[in-house]
């Protein structure tokens, strides 16, 4: 039931040593059945590898799953390493896992722009990223 | 397709086809005596034992580990007073992929998911005023296995605790590590030579000691459906046997301390079939593939865990309900020790309560239900043998594959390491977990809570409190040690490590000598990693 082609470019990966990767690689599969490019970089990654690698591969989309309780730490580096790389403001940033309710705010906060705890359907991901990712690179022009 | 009227065949949760009824004509092909038998006999479909629960009730086993080893140590107290008679450790991602805590890929996960150990001090913590020698102890480590496994003998050894009283279990099954679970430390090849040490210098030194807990539960965990479950589970115990066998130990002196280690899902009549298929295959394996001659060898044991991944976030009371059913399942299935997974666990590592309820959960099924009055009840069930006929059948399919991809006397043995290179191994589960996700999605697959039945408002539970505090102490612990040992004896320890490794000799005694010179696991792992070099994922999905 793959979609057409949409030019959304996402890079997913795992921070830290977490070796919960089931959801991700579900994730990674349908982002692509709908139409998007997927990089996916695996596990134990570090902040500042995916920064760079979003910067290389000029993605619209980071997404971090993180199932080891340790999102806390790990996102505020990252959302530092992708201001440092000026690429903060252009980069959709989604996070997912066992994310408590509390934490969710002081996430938002740091720049994550949608948080989904586990048993989050992948349509919600798929829709909350077609109605962000603007630029008009969205669809083709003929 | 000519009767739009007739209903669709129902499937198991894994695919299997269930008929509406059924009756003798489905086991036309069964012979009792040959396939099922008596429980205690060849081919052991109906359990390992003759008497089953009549004879010993199977062993509480709730996982347990967090912080620092103190914290963990009051926690197995706590347990242990509660009705537990068994000791499951679980280790953090630090200690699972063997780095120190102050390492800084372990950054925010020091004692996070289980407990921190960085040396045999440690160790030595988490066993505090626990008889070694009386409580049965399961250390659930894989690729470093070899370096906690160390630890423990060398902790044992002071308390002057005589090896040969020990009981208990170390998973060690680094082969699933590449597809389930996923703390791997070194490459496939490496770490199969290291579950192979442990199997060799424990039937040679630690004989009461189960060497290798043979585990589909992360497997089951990481998205596959039962038959794979089953299928990968049987196919990696074959390519240990086969490790072994090459290492030139006897069948017979390495087999019987084998165990294997379960999931148990929703579906309970399939769980049940596949804990007796499983019986059923290794038993006959054993017997005419590898030629074992003691019933020990050919019998095969299991610890179950109820999956955590069937748990939800919504409406997590409903988990209680979910883990009774399985628990059933798992009992029904004749397992000989069991963990049932904490209702709060889609949020944290489970609370105290949550923990409680598990083991009453477990009392309940021992005392109150009834069912363990008889030995294996289902048993002639037109429908629980036709499916563990079919799963058998479908099980096999898999293991034919595997042993294609290998060659040679020990084709499962290479077999194993192709299908890990390749990713075969992972991306079949991968598909499991797609599929399975999707059909949630679109409601065919029906989760209370979830898909459907959805109630208004969130409960809200009381969690683990985890105390942030705890990765400053145990980094402080870890400077200390490295403070007071002598550095000399530290680096003539780890440079025969090395040597060791080099000259492909068994690593135990050098990992003994290392723990012992109060080495890091870190710095044992990092020797081991300048030899074989580091496992990378290879990022498939």
């Amino acid at each position: 039931m793959a979609t057409q082609s949409t030019n959304i470019k996402v890079l997913l990966a795992k921070l830290g040593l977490d070796g919960h990767d089931r959801g991700i690689k579900v994730i990674a599969r349908a982002m692509r059945d709908a139409g998007m490019e997927v990089v996916y970089m695996g596990m134990r990654v570090t902040p500042d590898q995916v920064a760079q690698t979003a910067l290389q591969e000029d993605v619209d989309v980071v997404g971090i799953s993180i199932l080891s309780g340790a999102h806390m730490r790990l996102i505020s580096r990252l959302t530092k390493a992708l201001q440092e790389l000026d690429i903060a403001d252009d980069t959709i940033l989604m996070v997912g896992g066992t994310i408590p309710e509390d934490d969710v705010e002081p996430l938002e906060k740091m720049g994550v722009r949608g948080v989904f705890p586990v048993g989050s359907f992948t349509t919600s991901m798929t829709e909350f990223i077609f109605q962000n990712v603007s630029r008009g690179r969205s669809a083709p022009q003929l | 397709m000519t009767d739009g009227m007739k209903e669709q065949p129902k499937r198991s949760l894994s695919g299997l086809k269930v008929k509406p009824v059924y009756t003798p004509d489905d086991l036309a092909n069964t012979d009792f005596a040959r396939d099922v038998g008596q429980p205690g006999e060849f081919p052991f479909t109906r359990g390992p034992y003759p008497n089953m629960y009549l004879g010993r009730l199977w062993t509480r086993r709730q996982i347990a580990g967090f912080g620092t080893a103190q914290a963990t140590n009051e926690r197995y107290r706590f347990l242990l007073d509660h009705g537990q008679n068994g000791i499951s450790t679980d280790f953090d991602h630090p200690t699972l992929t063997g780095y120190d805590s102050d390492h800084e890929l372990a950054e925010g996960e020091v004692g996070r998911l289980g407990v921190a150990i960085d040396s045999v001090r440690d160790m030595d913590d988490l066993f505090l005023d626990i008889p070694l020698d009386q409580v049965s102890v399961s250390l659930t480590i894989n690729h470093p296995a070899i370096v906690l496994m160390g630890m423990f003998l060398s902790v044992s050894e002071q308390r002057g605790v005589d090896w040969g009283k020990l009981r208990g279990t170390v998973q060690n099954d680094s082969l699933k590590e590449f597809h389930g679970q996923k703390t791997f430390a070194l490459g496939p090849g490496p770490s199969l030579k290291l579950t192979t040490d442990i199997v060799e210098f424990c039937t040679n030194h630690v004989p009461n000691w189960y060497t290798i807990s043979i585990s589909g539960y992360h497997i089951r965990e990481s998205g596959s459906d039962a038959v794979q479950e089953l299928a990968f589970t049987i196919a990696q115990g074959m390519a240990y046997v086969e490790s072994a066998l090459e290492r030139g130990l006897p069948v017979d002196s390495f087999a019987p301390r084998l165990s294997f280690f379960f999931g148990c899902h929703n579906d309970v009549f399939e769980e049940v079939a596949k804990y007796r298929a499983a019986r059923r295959m290794w038993a006959r394996i054993m017997k005419d593939r590898y030629k074992a001659s003691k019933p020990e060898s050919m019998r095969l044991r299991f610890h179950t865990q109820t999956l955590g991944s069937t748990l939800m976030r919504q409406d997590p009371q409903n988990n209680i309900a979910r883990g009774t059913l399985q628990a059933l399942a798992a009992v029904l299935g004749g397992t000989q020790s069991l963990h049932v997974s904490g209702y709060d666990e889609a949020f944290d590592i489970p609370s105290e309560e949550a923990m409680r309820m598990s083991l009453a959960t477990q009392l309940i099924l021992s005392h109150e239900s009834g069912v363990t009055n008889t030995v294996d009840p289902l048993a002639g069930s037109y429908f629980v043998e036709s499916m563990t006929n079919d799963i058998e059948e479908a099980a096999w399919q898999y293991i034919g594959k595997i042993e294609a991809m290998g060659s040679g006397v020990y084709p499962m043995k290479s077999g194993i390491l192709s299908a890990i290179d390749s990713s075969y191994i992972e991306l079949e589960i991968a598909r499991s977990a797609y599929e399975y996700q999707l059909c949630m999605e679109r409601g065919e697959q029906v989760v209370v809570g979830l898909n459907r039945y959805q109630s208004e408002g969130t409960q809200k539970l009381e969690l683990f409190q985890f105390d942030p505090e705890e990765e400053e102490w145990q980094k402080g612990r870890l400077i200390e040690t490295r403070g007071g040992r002598s550095p000399a004896e530290v680096k003539s320890a780890l440079s025969s490590l090395k040597q060791a490794a080099r000259d492909d000799k068994n690593l135990m005694p050098p990992v003994l000598e290392a723990v012992g010179a109060l080495a890091t696991e870190g710095e044992i792992l990092d020797t081991m990693r300048d030899v074989y070099g580091e496992y990378v994922d290879p990022g498939v999905f």
